[in-house]
């Protein structure tokens, strides 16, 4: 049901990632003040994009499932939010080195755009206790929805808030302005950015393919031997039949 | 209005939410006077103080919000009244901004006579807009997130858990908002768009719970 095209994306963004790799390392010049260090800039950003836009998708998801009631799309909401929290993990770590590297600290409290991403990280941390904490498998999928639907639009609200609140030292790389990128670092930003959105959908698609296997497995095991033949529900998926 | 009624006689009658909610504020401004080694606040430190207090006092008025409905089946109860079911979610709203009103006509009050150096009288207008429009925005994200947790195992868990970085936004703008009524060189002017980003709190989330309160009410 969720497995076609995998191959292709695997390949897809294998190459995509490799090359992007290539690039930094090769192509992208050194940073004029910050020297290489400034190469985490193409780890660290496009995983920060992709993990918030991974958690509006989860938003939107949650939409489809209220209107639909497909449990198909509960799935792939469940399944965006819990990667995007992982690479939440490490966009707040790379975050963290190059603010070491760059600013002298390991965590900078005046700079709006790491604060508001520790915000909603925190709020969309709380999506799987909220989850697992409801028995009724619907129920579960419902309530799930309404907090996607609710941390999706908390998102752009929260960097707003956070960045009227402080000054403004992060760089601005994309900005109104036109930014202040040379084209061979930003050819290999978007190089960058467009491997970890692959990546991402591949690995969504291999979580989705990959539950969605699982409960099969289950359906069938307790067709063949009747309801014992299974263990409890796993709490670390969403219960579906 | 019924429901609104019917919460507020309970609350008169059982005095449940509201003096435990002051009771917390108070203790916990004794608990910053010791905690922070300061006998007198004022600016920033005064409203940070303030706001994250009138804040954890919220959360417990949020946990208790849906306990009545839930323990004694309210809510098949309400499925089954001919009322659109918004209008139970209009009705907790205006409950919680009720309690968190009340609390802090009490609160506020205590807090200046404990704590506050500079008096806070003569930015009286503007602290109150600032009062208002903050709690509006904590009553409709504490009335999503108190119905959010009261069907789940672990209520007491999930409900701070939830609401705090939900109303992070709000104690940023309240919080600057009000460090310069309470400066010691006298109130200076309230910055305007701070209110602005209340107000825009208020409404995104208010027609964001409108439109997403039914789902969790299904069944």
């Amino acid at each position: 049901m969720f497995g076609r095209g995998l191959k292709t994306l695997s390949i897809a963004s294998l190459l995509l990632i490799c090359g992007a790799f290539a690039l930094v390392a090769f192509y992208a010049p050194n940073d004029a003040d910050q020297g290489f260090v400034q190469k985490i800039f193409y780890l660290h950003v496009p995983l920060a994009i992709v993990a918030l836009g991974g958690f509006v998708a989860g938003g939107v998801y949650a939409i489809r499932y209220l209107r639909s009631r497909d449990r198909a799309d509960d799935l792939r909401s469940y399944v965006a939010i819990h990667l995007s929290l992982i690479l939440g993990l490490a966009v707040l770590a790379t975050g963290s080195i190059w603010a070491k590297a760059s600013w002298g600290a390991w965590w900078v409290w005046d700079e709006p755009t790491l604060v508001s991403f520790l915000i909603v990280f925190l709020l969309f941390a709380c999506y799987q206790p909220l989850r697992f904490s409801i028995e009724d498998p619907e129920r579960q999928a419902r309530y799930a929805a309404v907090f996607a639907i609710i941390g999706g639009a908390f998102v752009p609200l929260n960097f707003l808030a956070v960045r009227l609140a402080d000054s403004l030292i992060h760089p601005r790389v994309l900005s109104t302005t036109g930014g202040s990128m040379p084209g061979e670092m930003r050819i290999t930003f978007l190089v960058s950015v467009v491997a970890m959105i692959v990546l991402f959908v591949t690995l969504w698609k291999y979580e989705l393919t990959s539950k969605h296997a699982g409960m099969q497995l289950r359906a069938l095991k307790r067709r063949l031997g009747g309801e014992d033949a299974v263990g409890p529900l796993s709490r670390t998926a969403p219960n579906q039949v | 209005m019924a429901l609104v009624r019917k919460d507020l006689a309970l609350e008169l009658r059982t005095k449940e939410a509201v003096p435990a909610m002051f009771l917390f504020s108070v203790s916990t401004f004794v608990l910053f006077r010791f905690g922070l080694d300061r006998t007198t606040l004022e600016g920033d430190l005064a409203s940070g103080v303030l706001w994250v207090t009138l804040l954890f006092a919220a959360v417990l008025g949020m946990n208790r919000l849906f306990v009545a409905e839930r323990e004694e089946g309210g809510f098949d109860a309400f499925l089954l009244a001919p009322v659109d079911r918004t209008s139970l979610f209009v009705a907790k709203a205006a409950v919680l901004f009720g309690f968190l009103v009340a609390v802090e006509l009490a609160a506020v009050p205590v807090f200046a006579l404990l704590l506050l150096g500079p008096s806070p009288v003569g930015a009286l207008p503007e602290l109150l807009a600032v009062l208002v429009l903050a709690d509006l925005g904590i009553a409709i994200v504490g009335t999503l997130v108190g119905a959010l947790a009261v069907q789940t195992r672990a209520r007491d868990l999930i409900v701070p858990l939830l609401a705090l970085p939900l109303v992070t936004p709000v104690v940023i703008a309240a919080g600057q908002a009000t460090a310069p009524l309470l400066a010691e060189a006298g109130a200076a002017a309230l910055p305007g768009r701070w209110l602005g980003v209340l107000g825009l709190y208020d409404l995104v989330f208010g027609l964001l719970a409108l439109a997403v309160f039914d789902f969790l009410l299904e069944d």
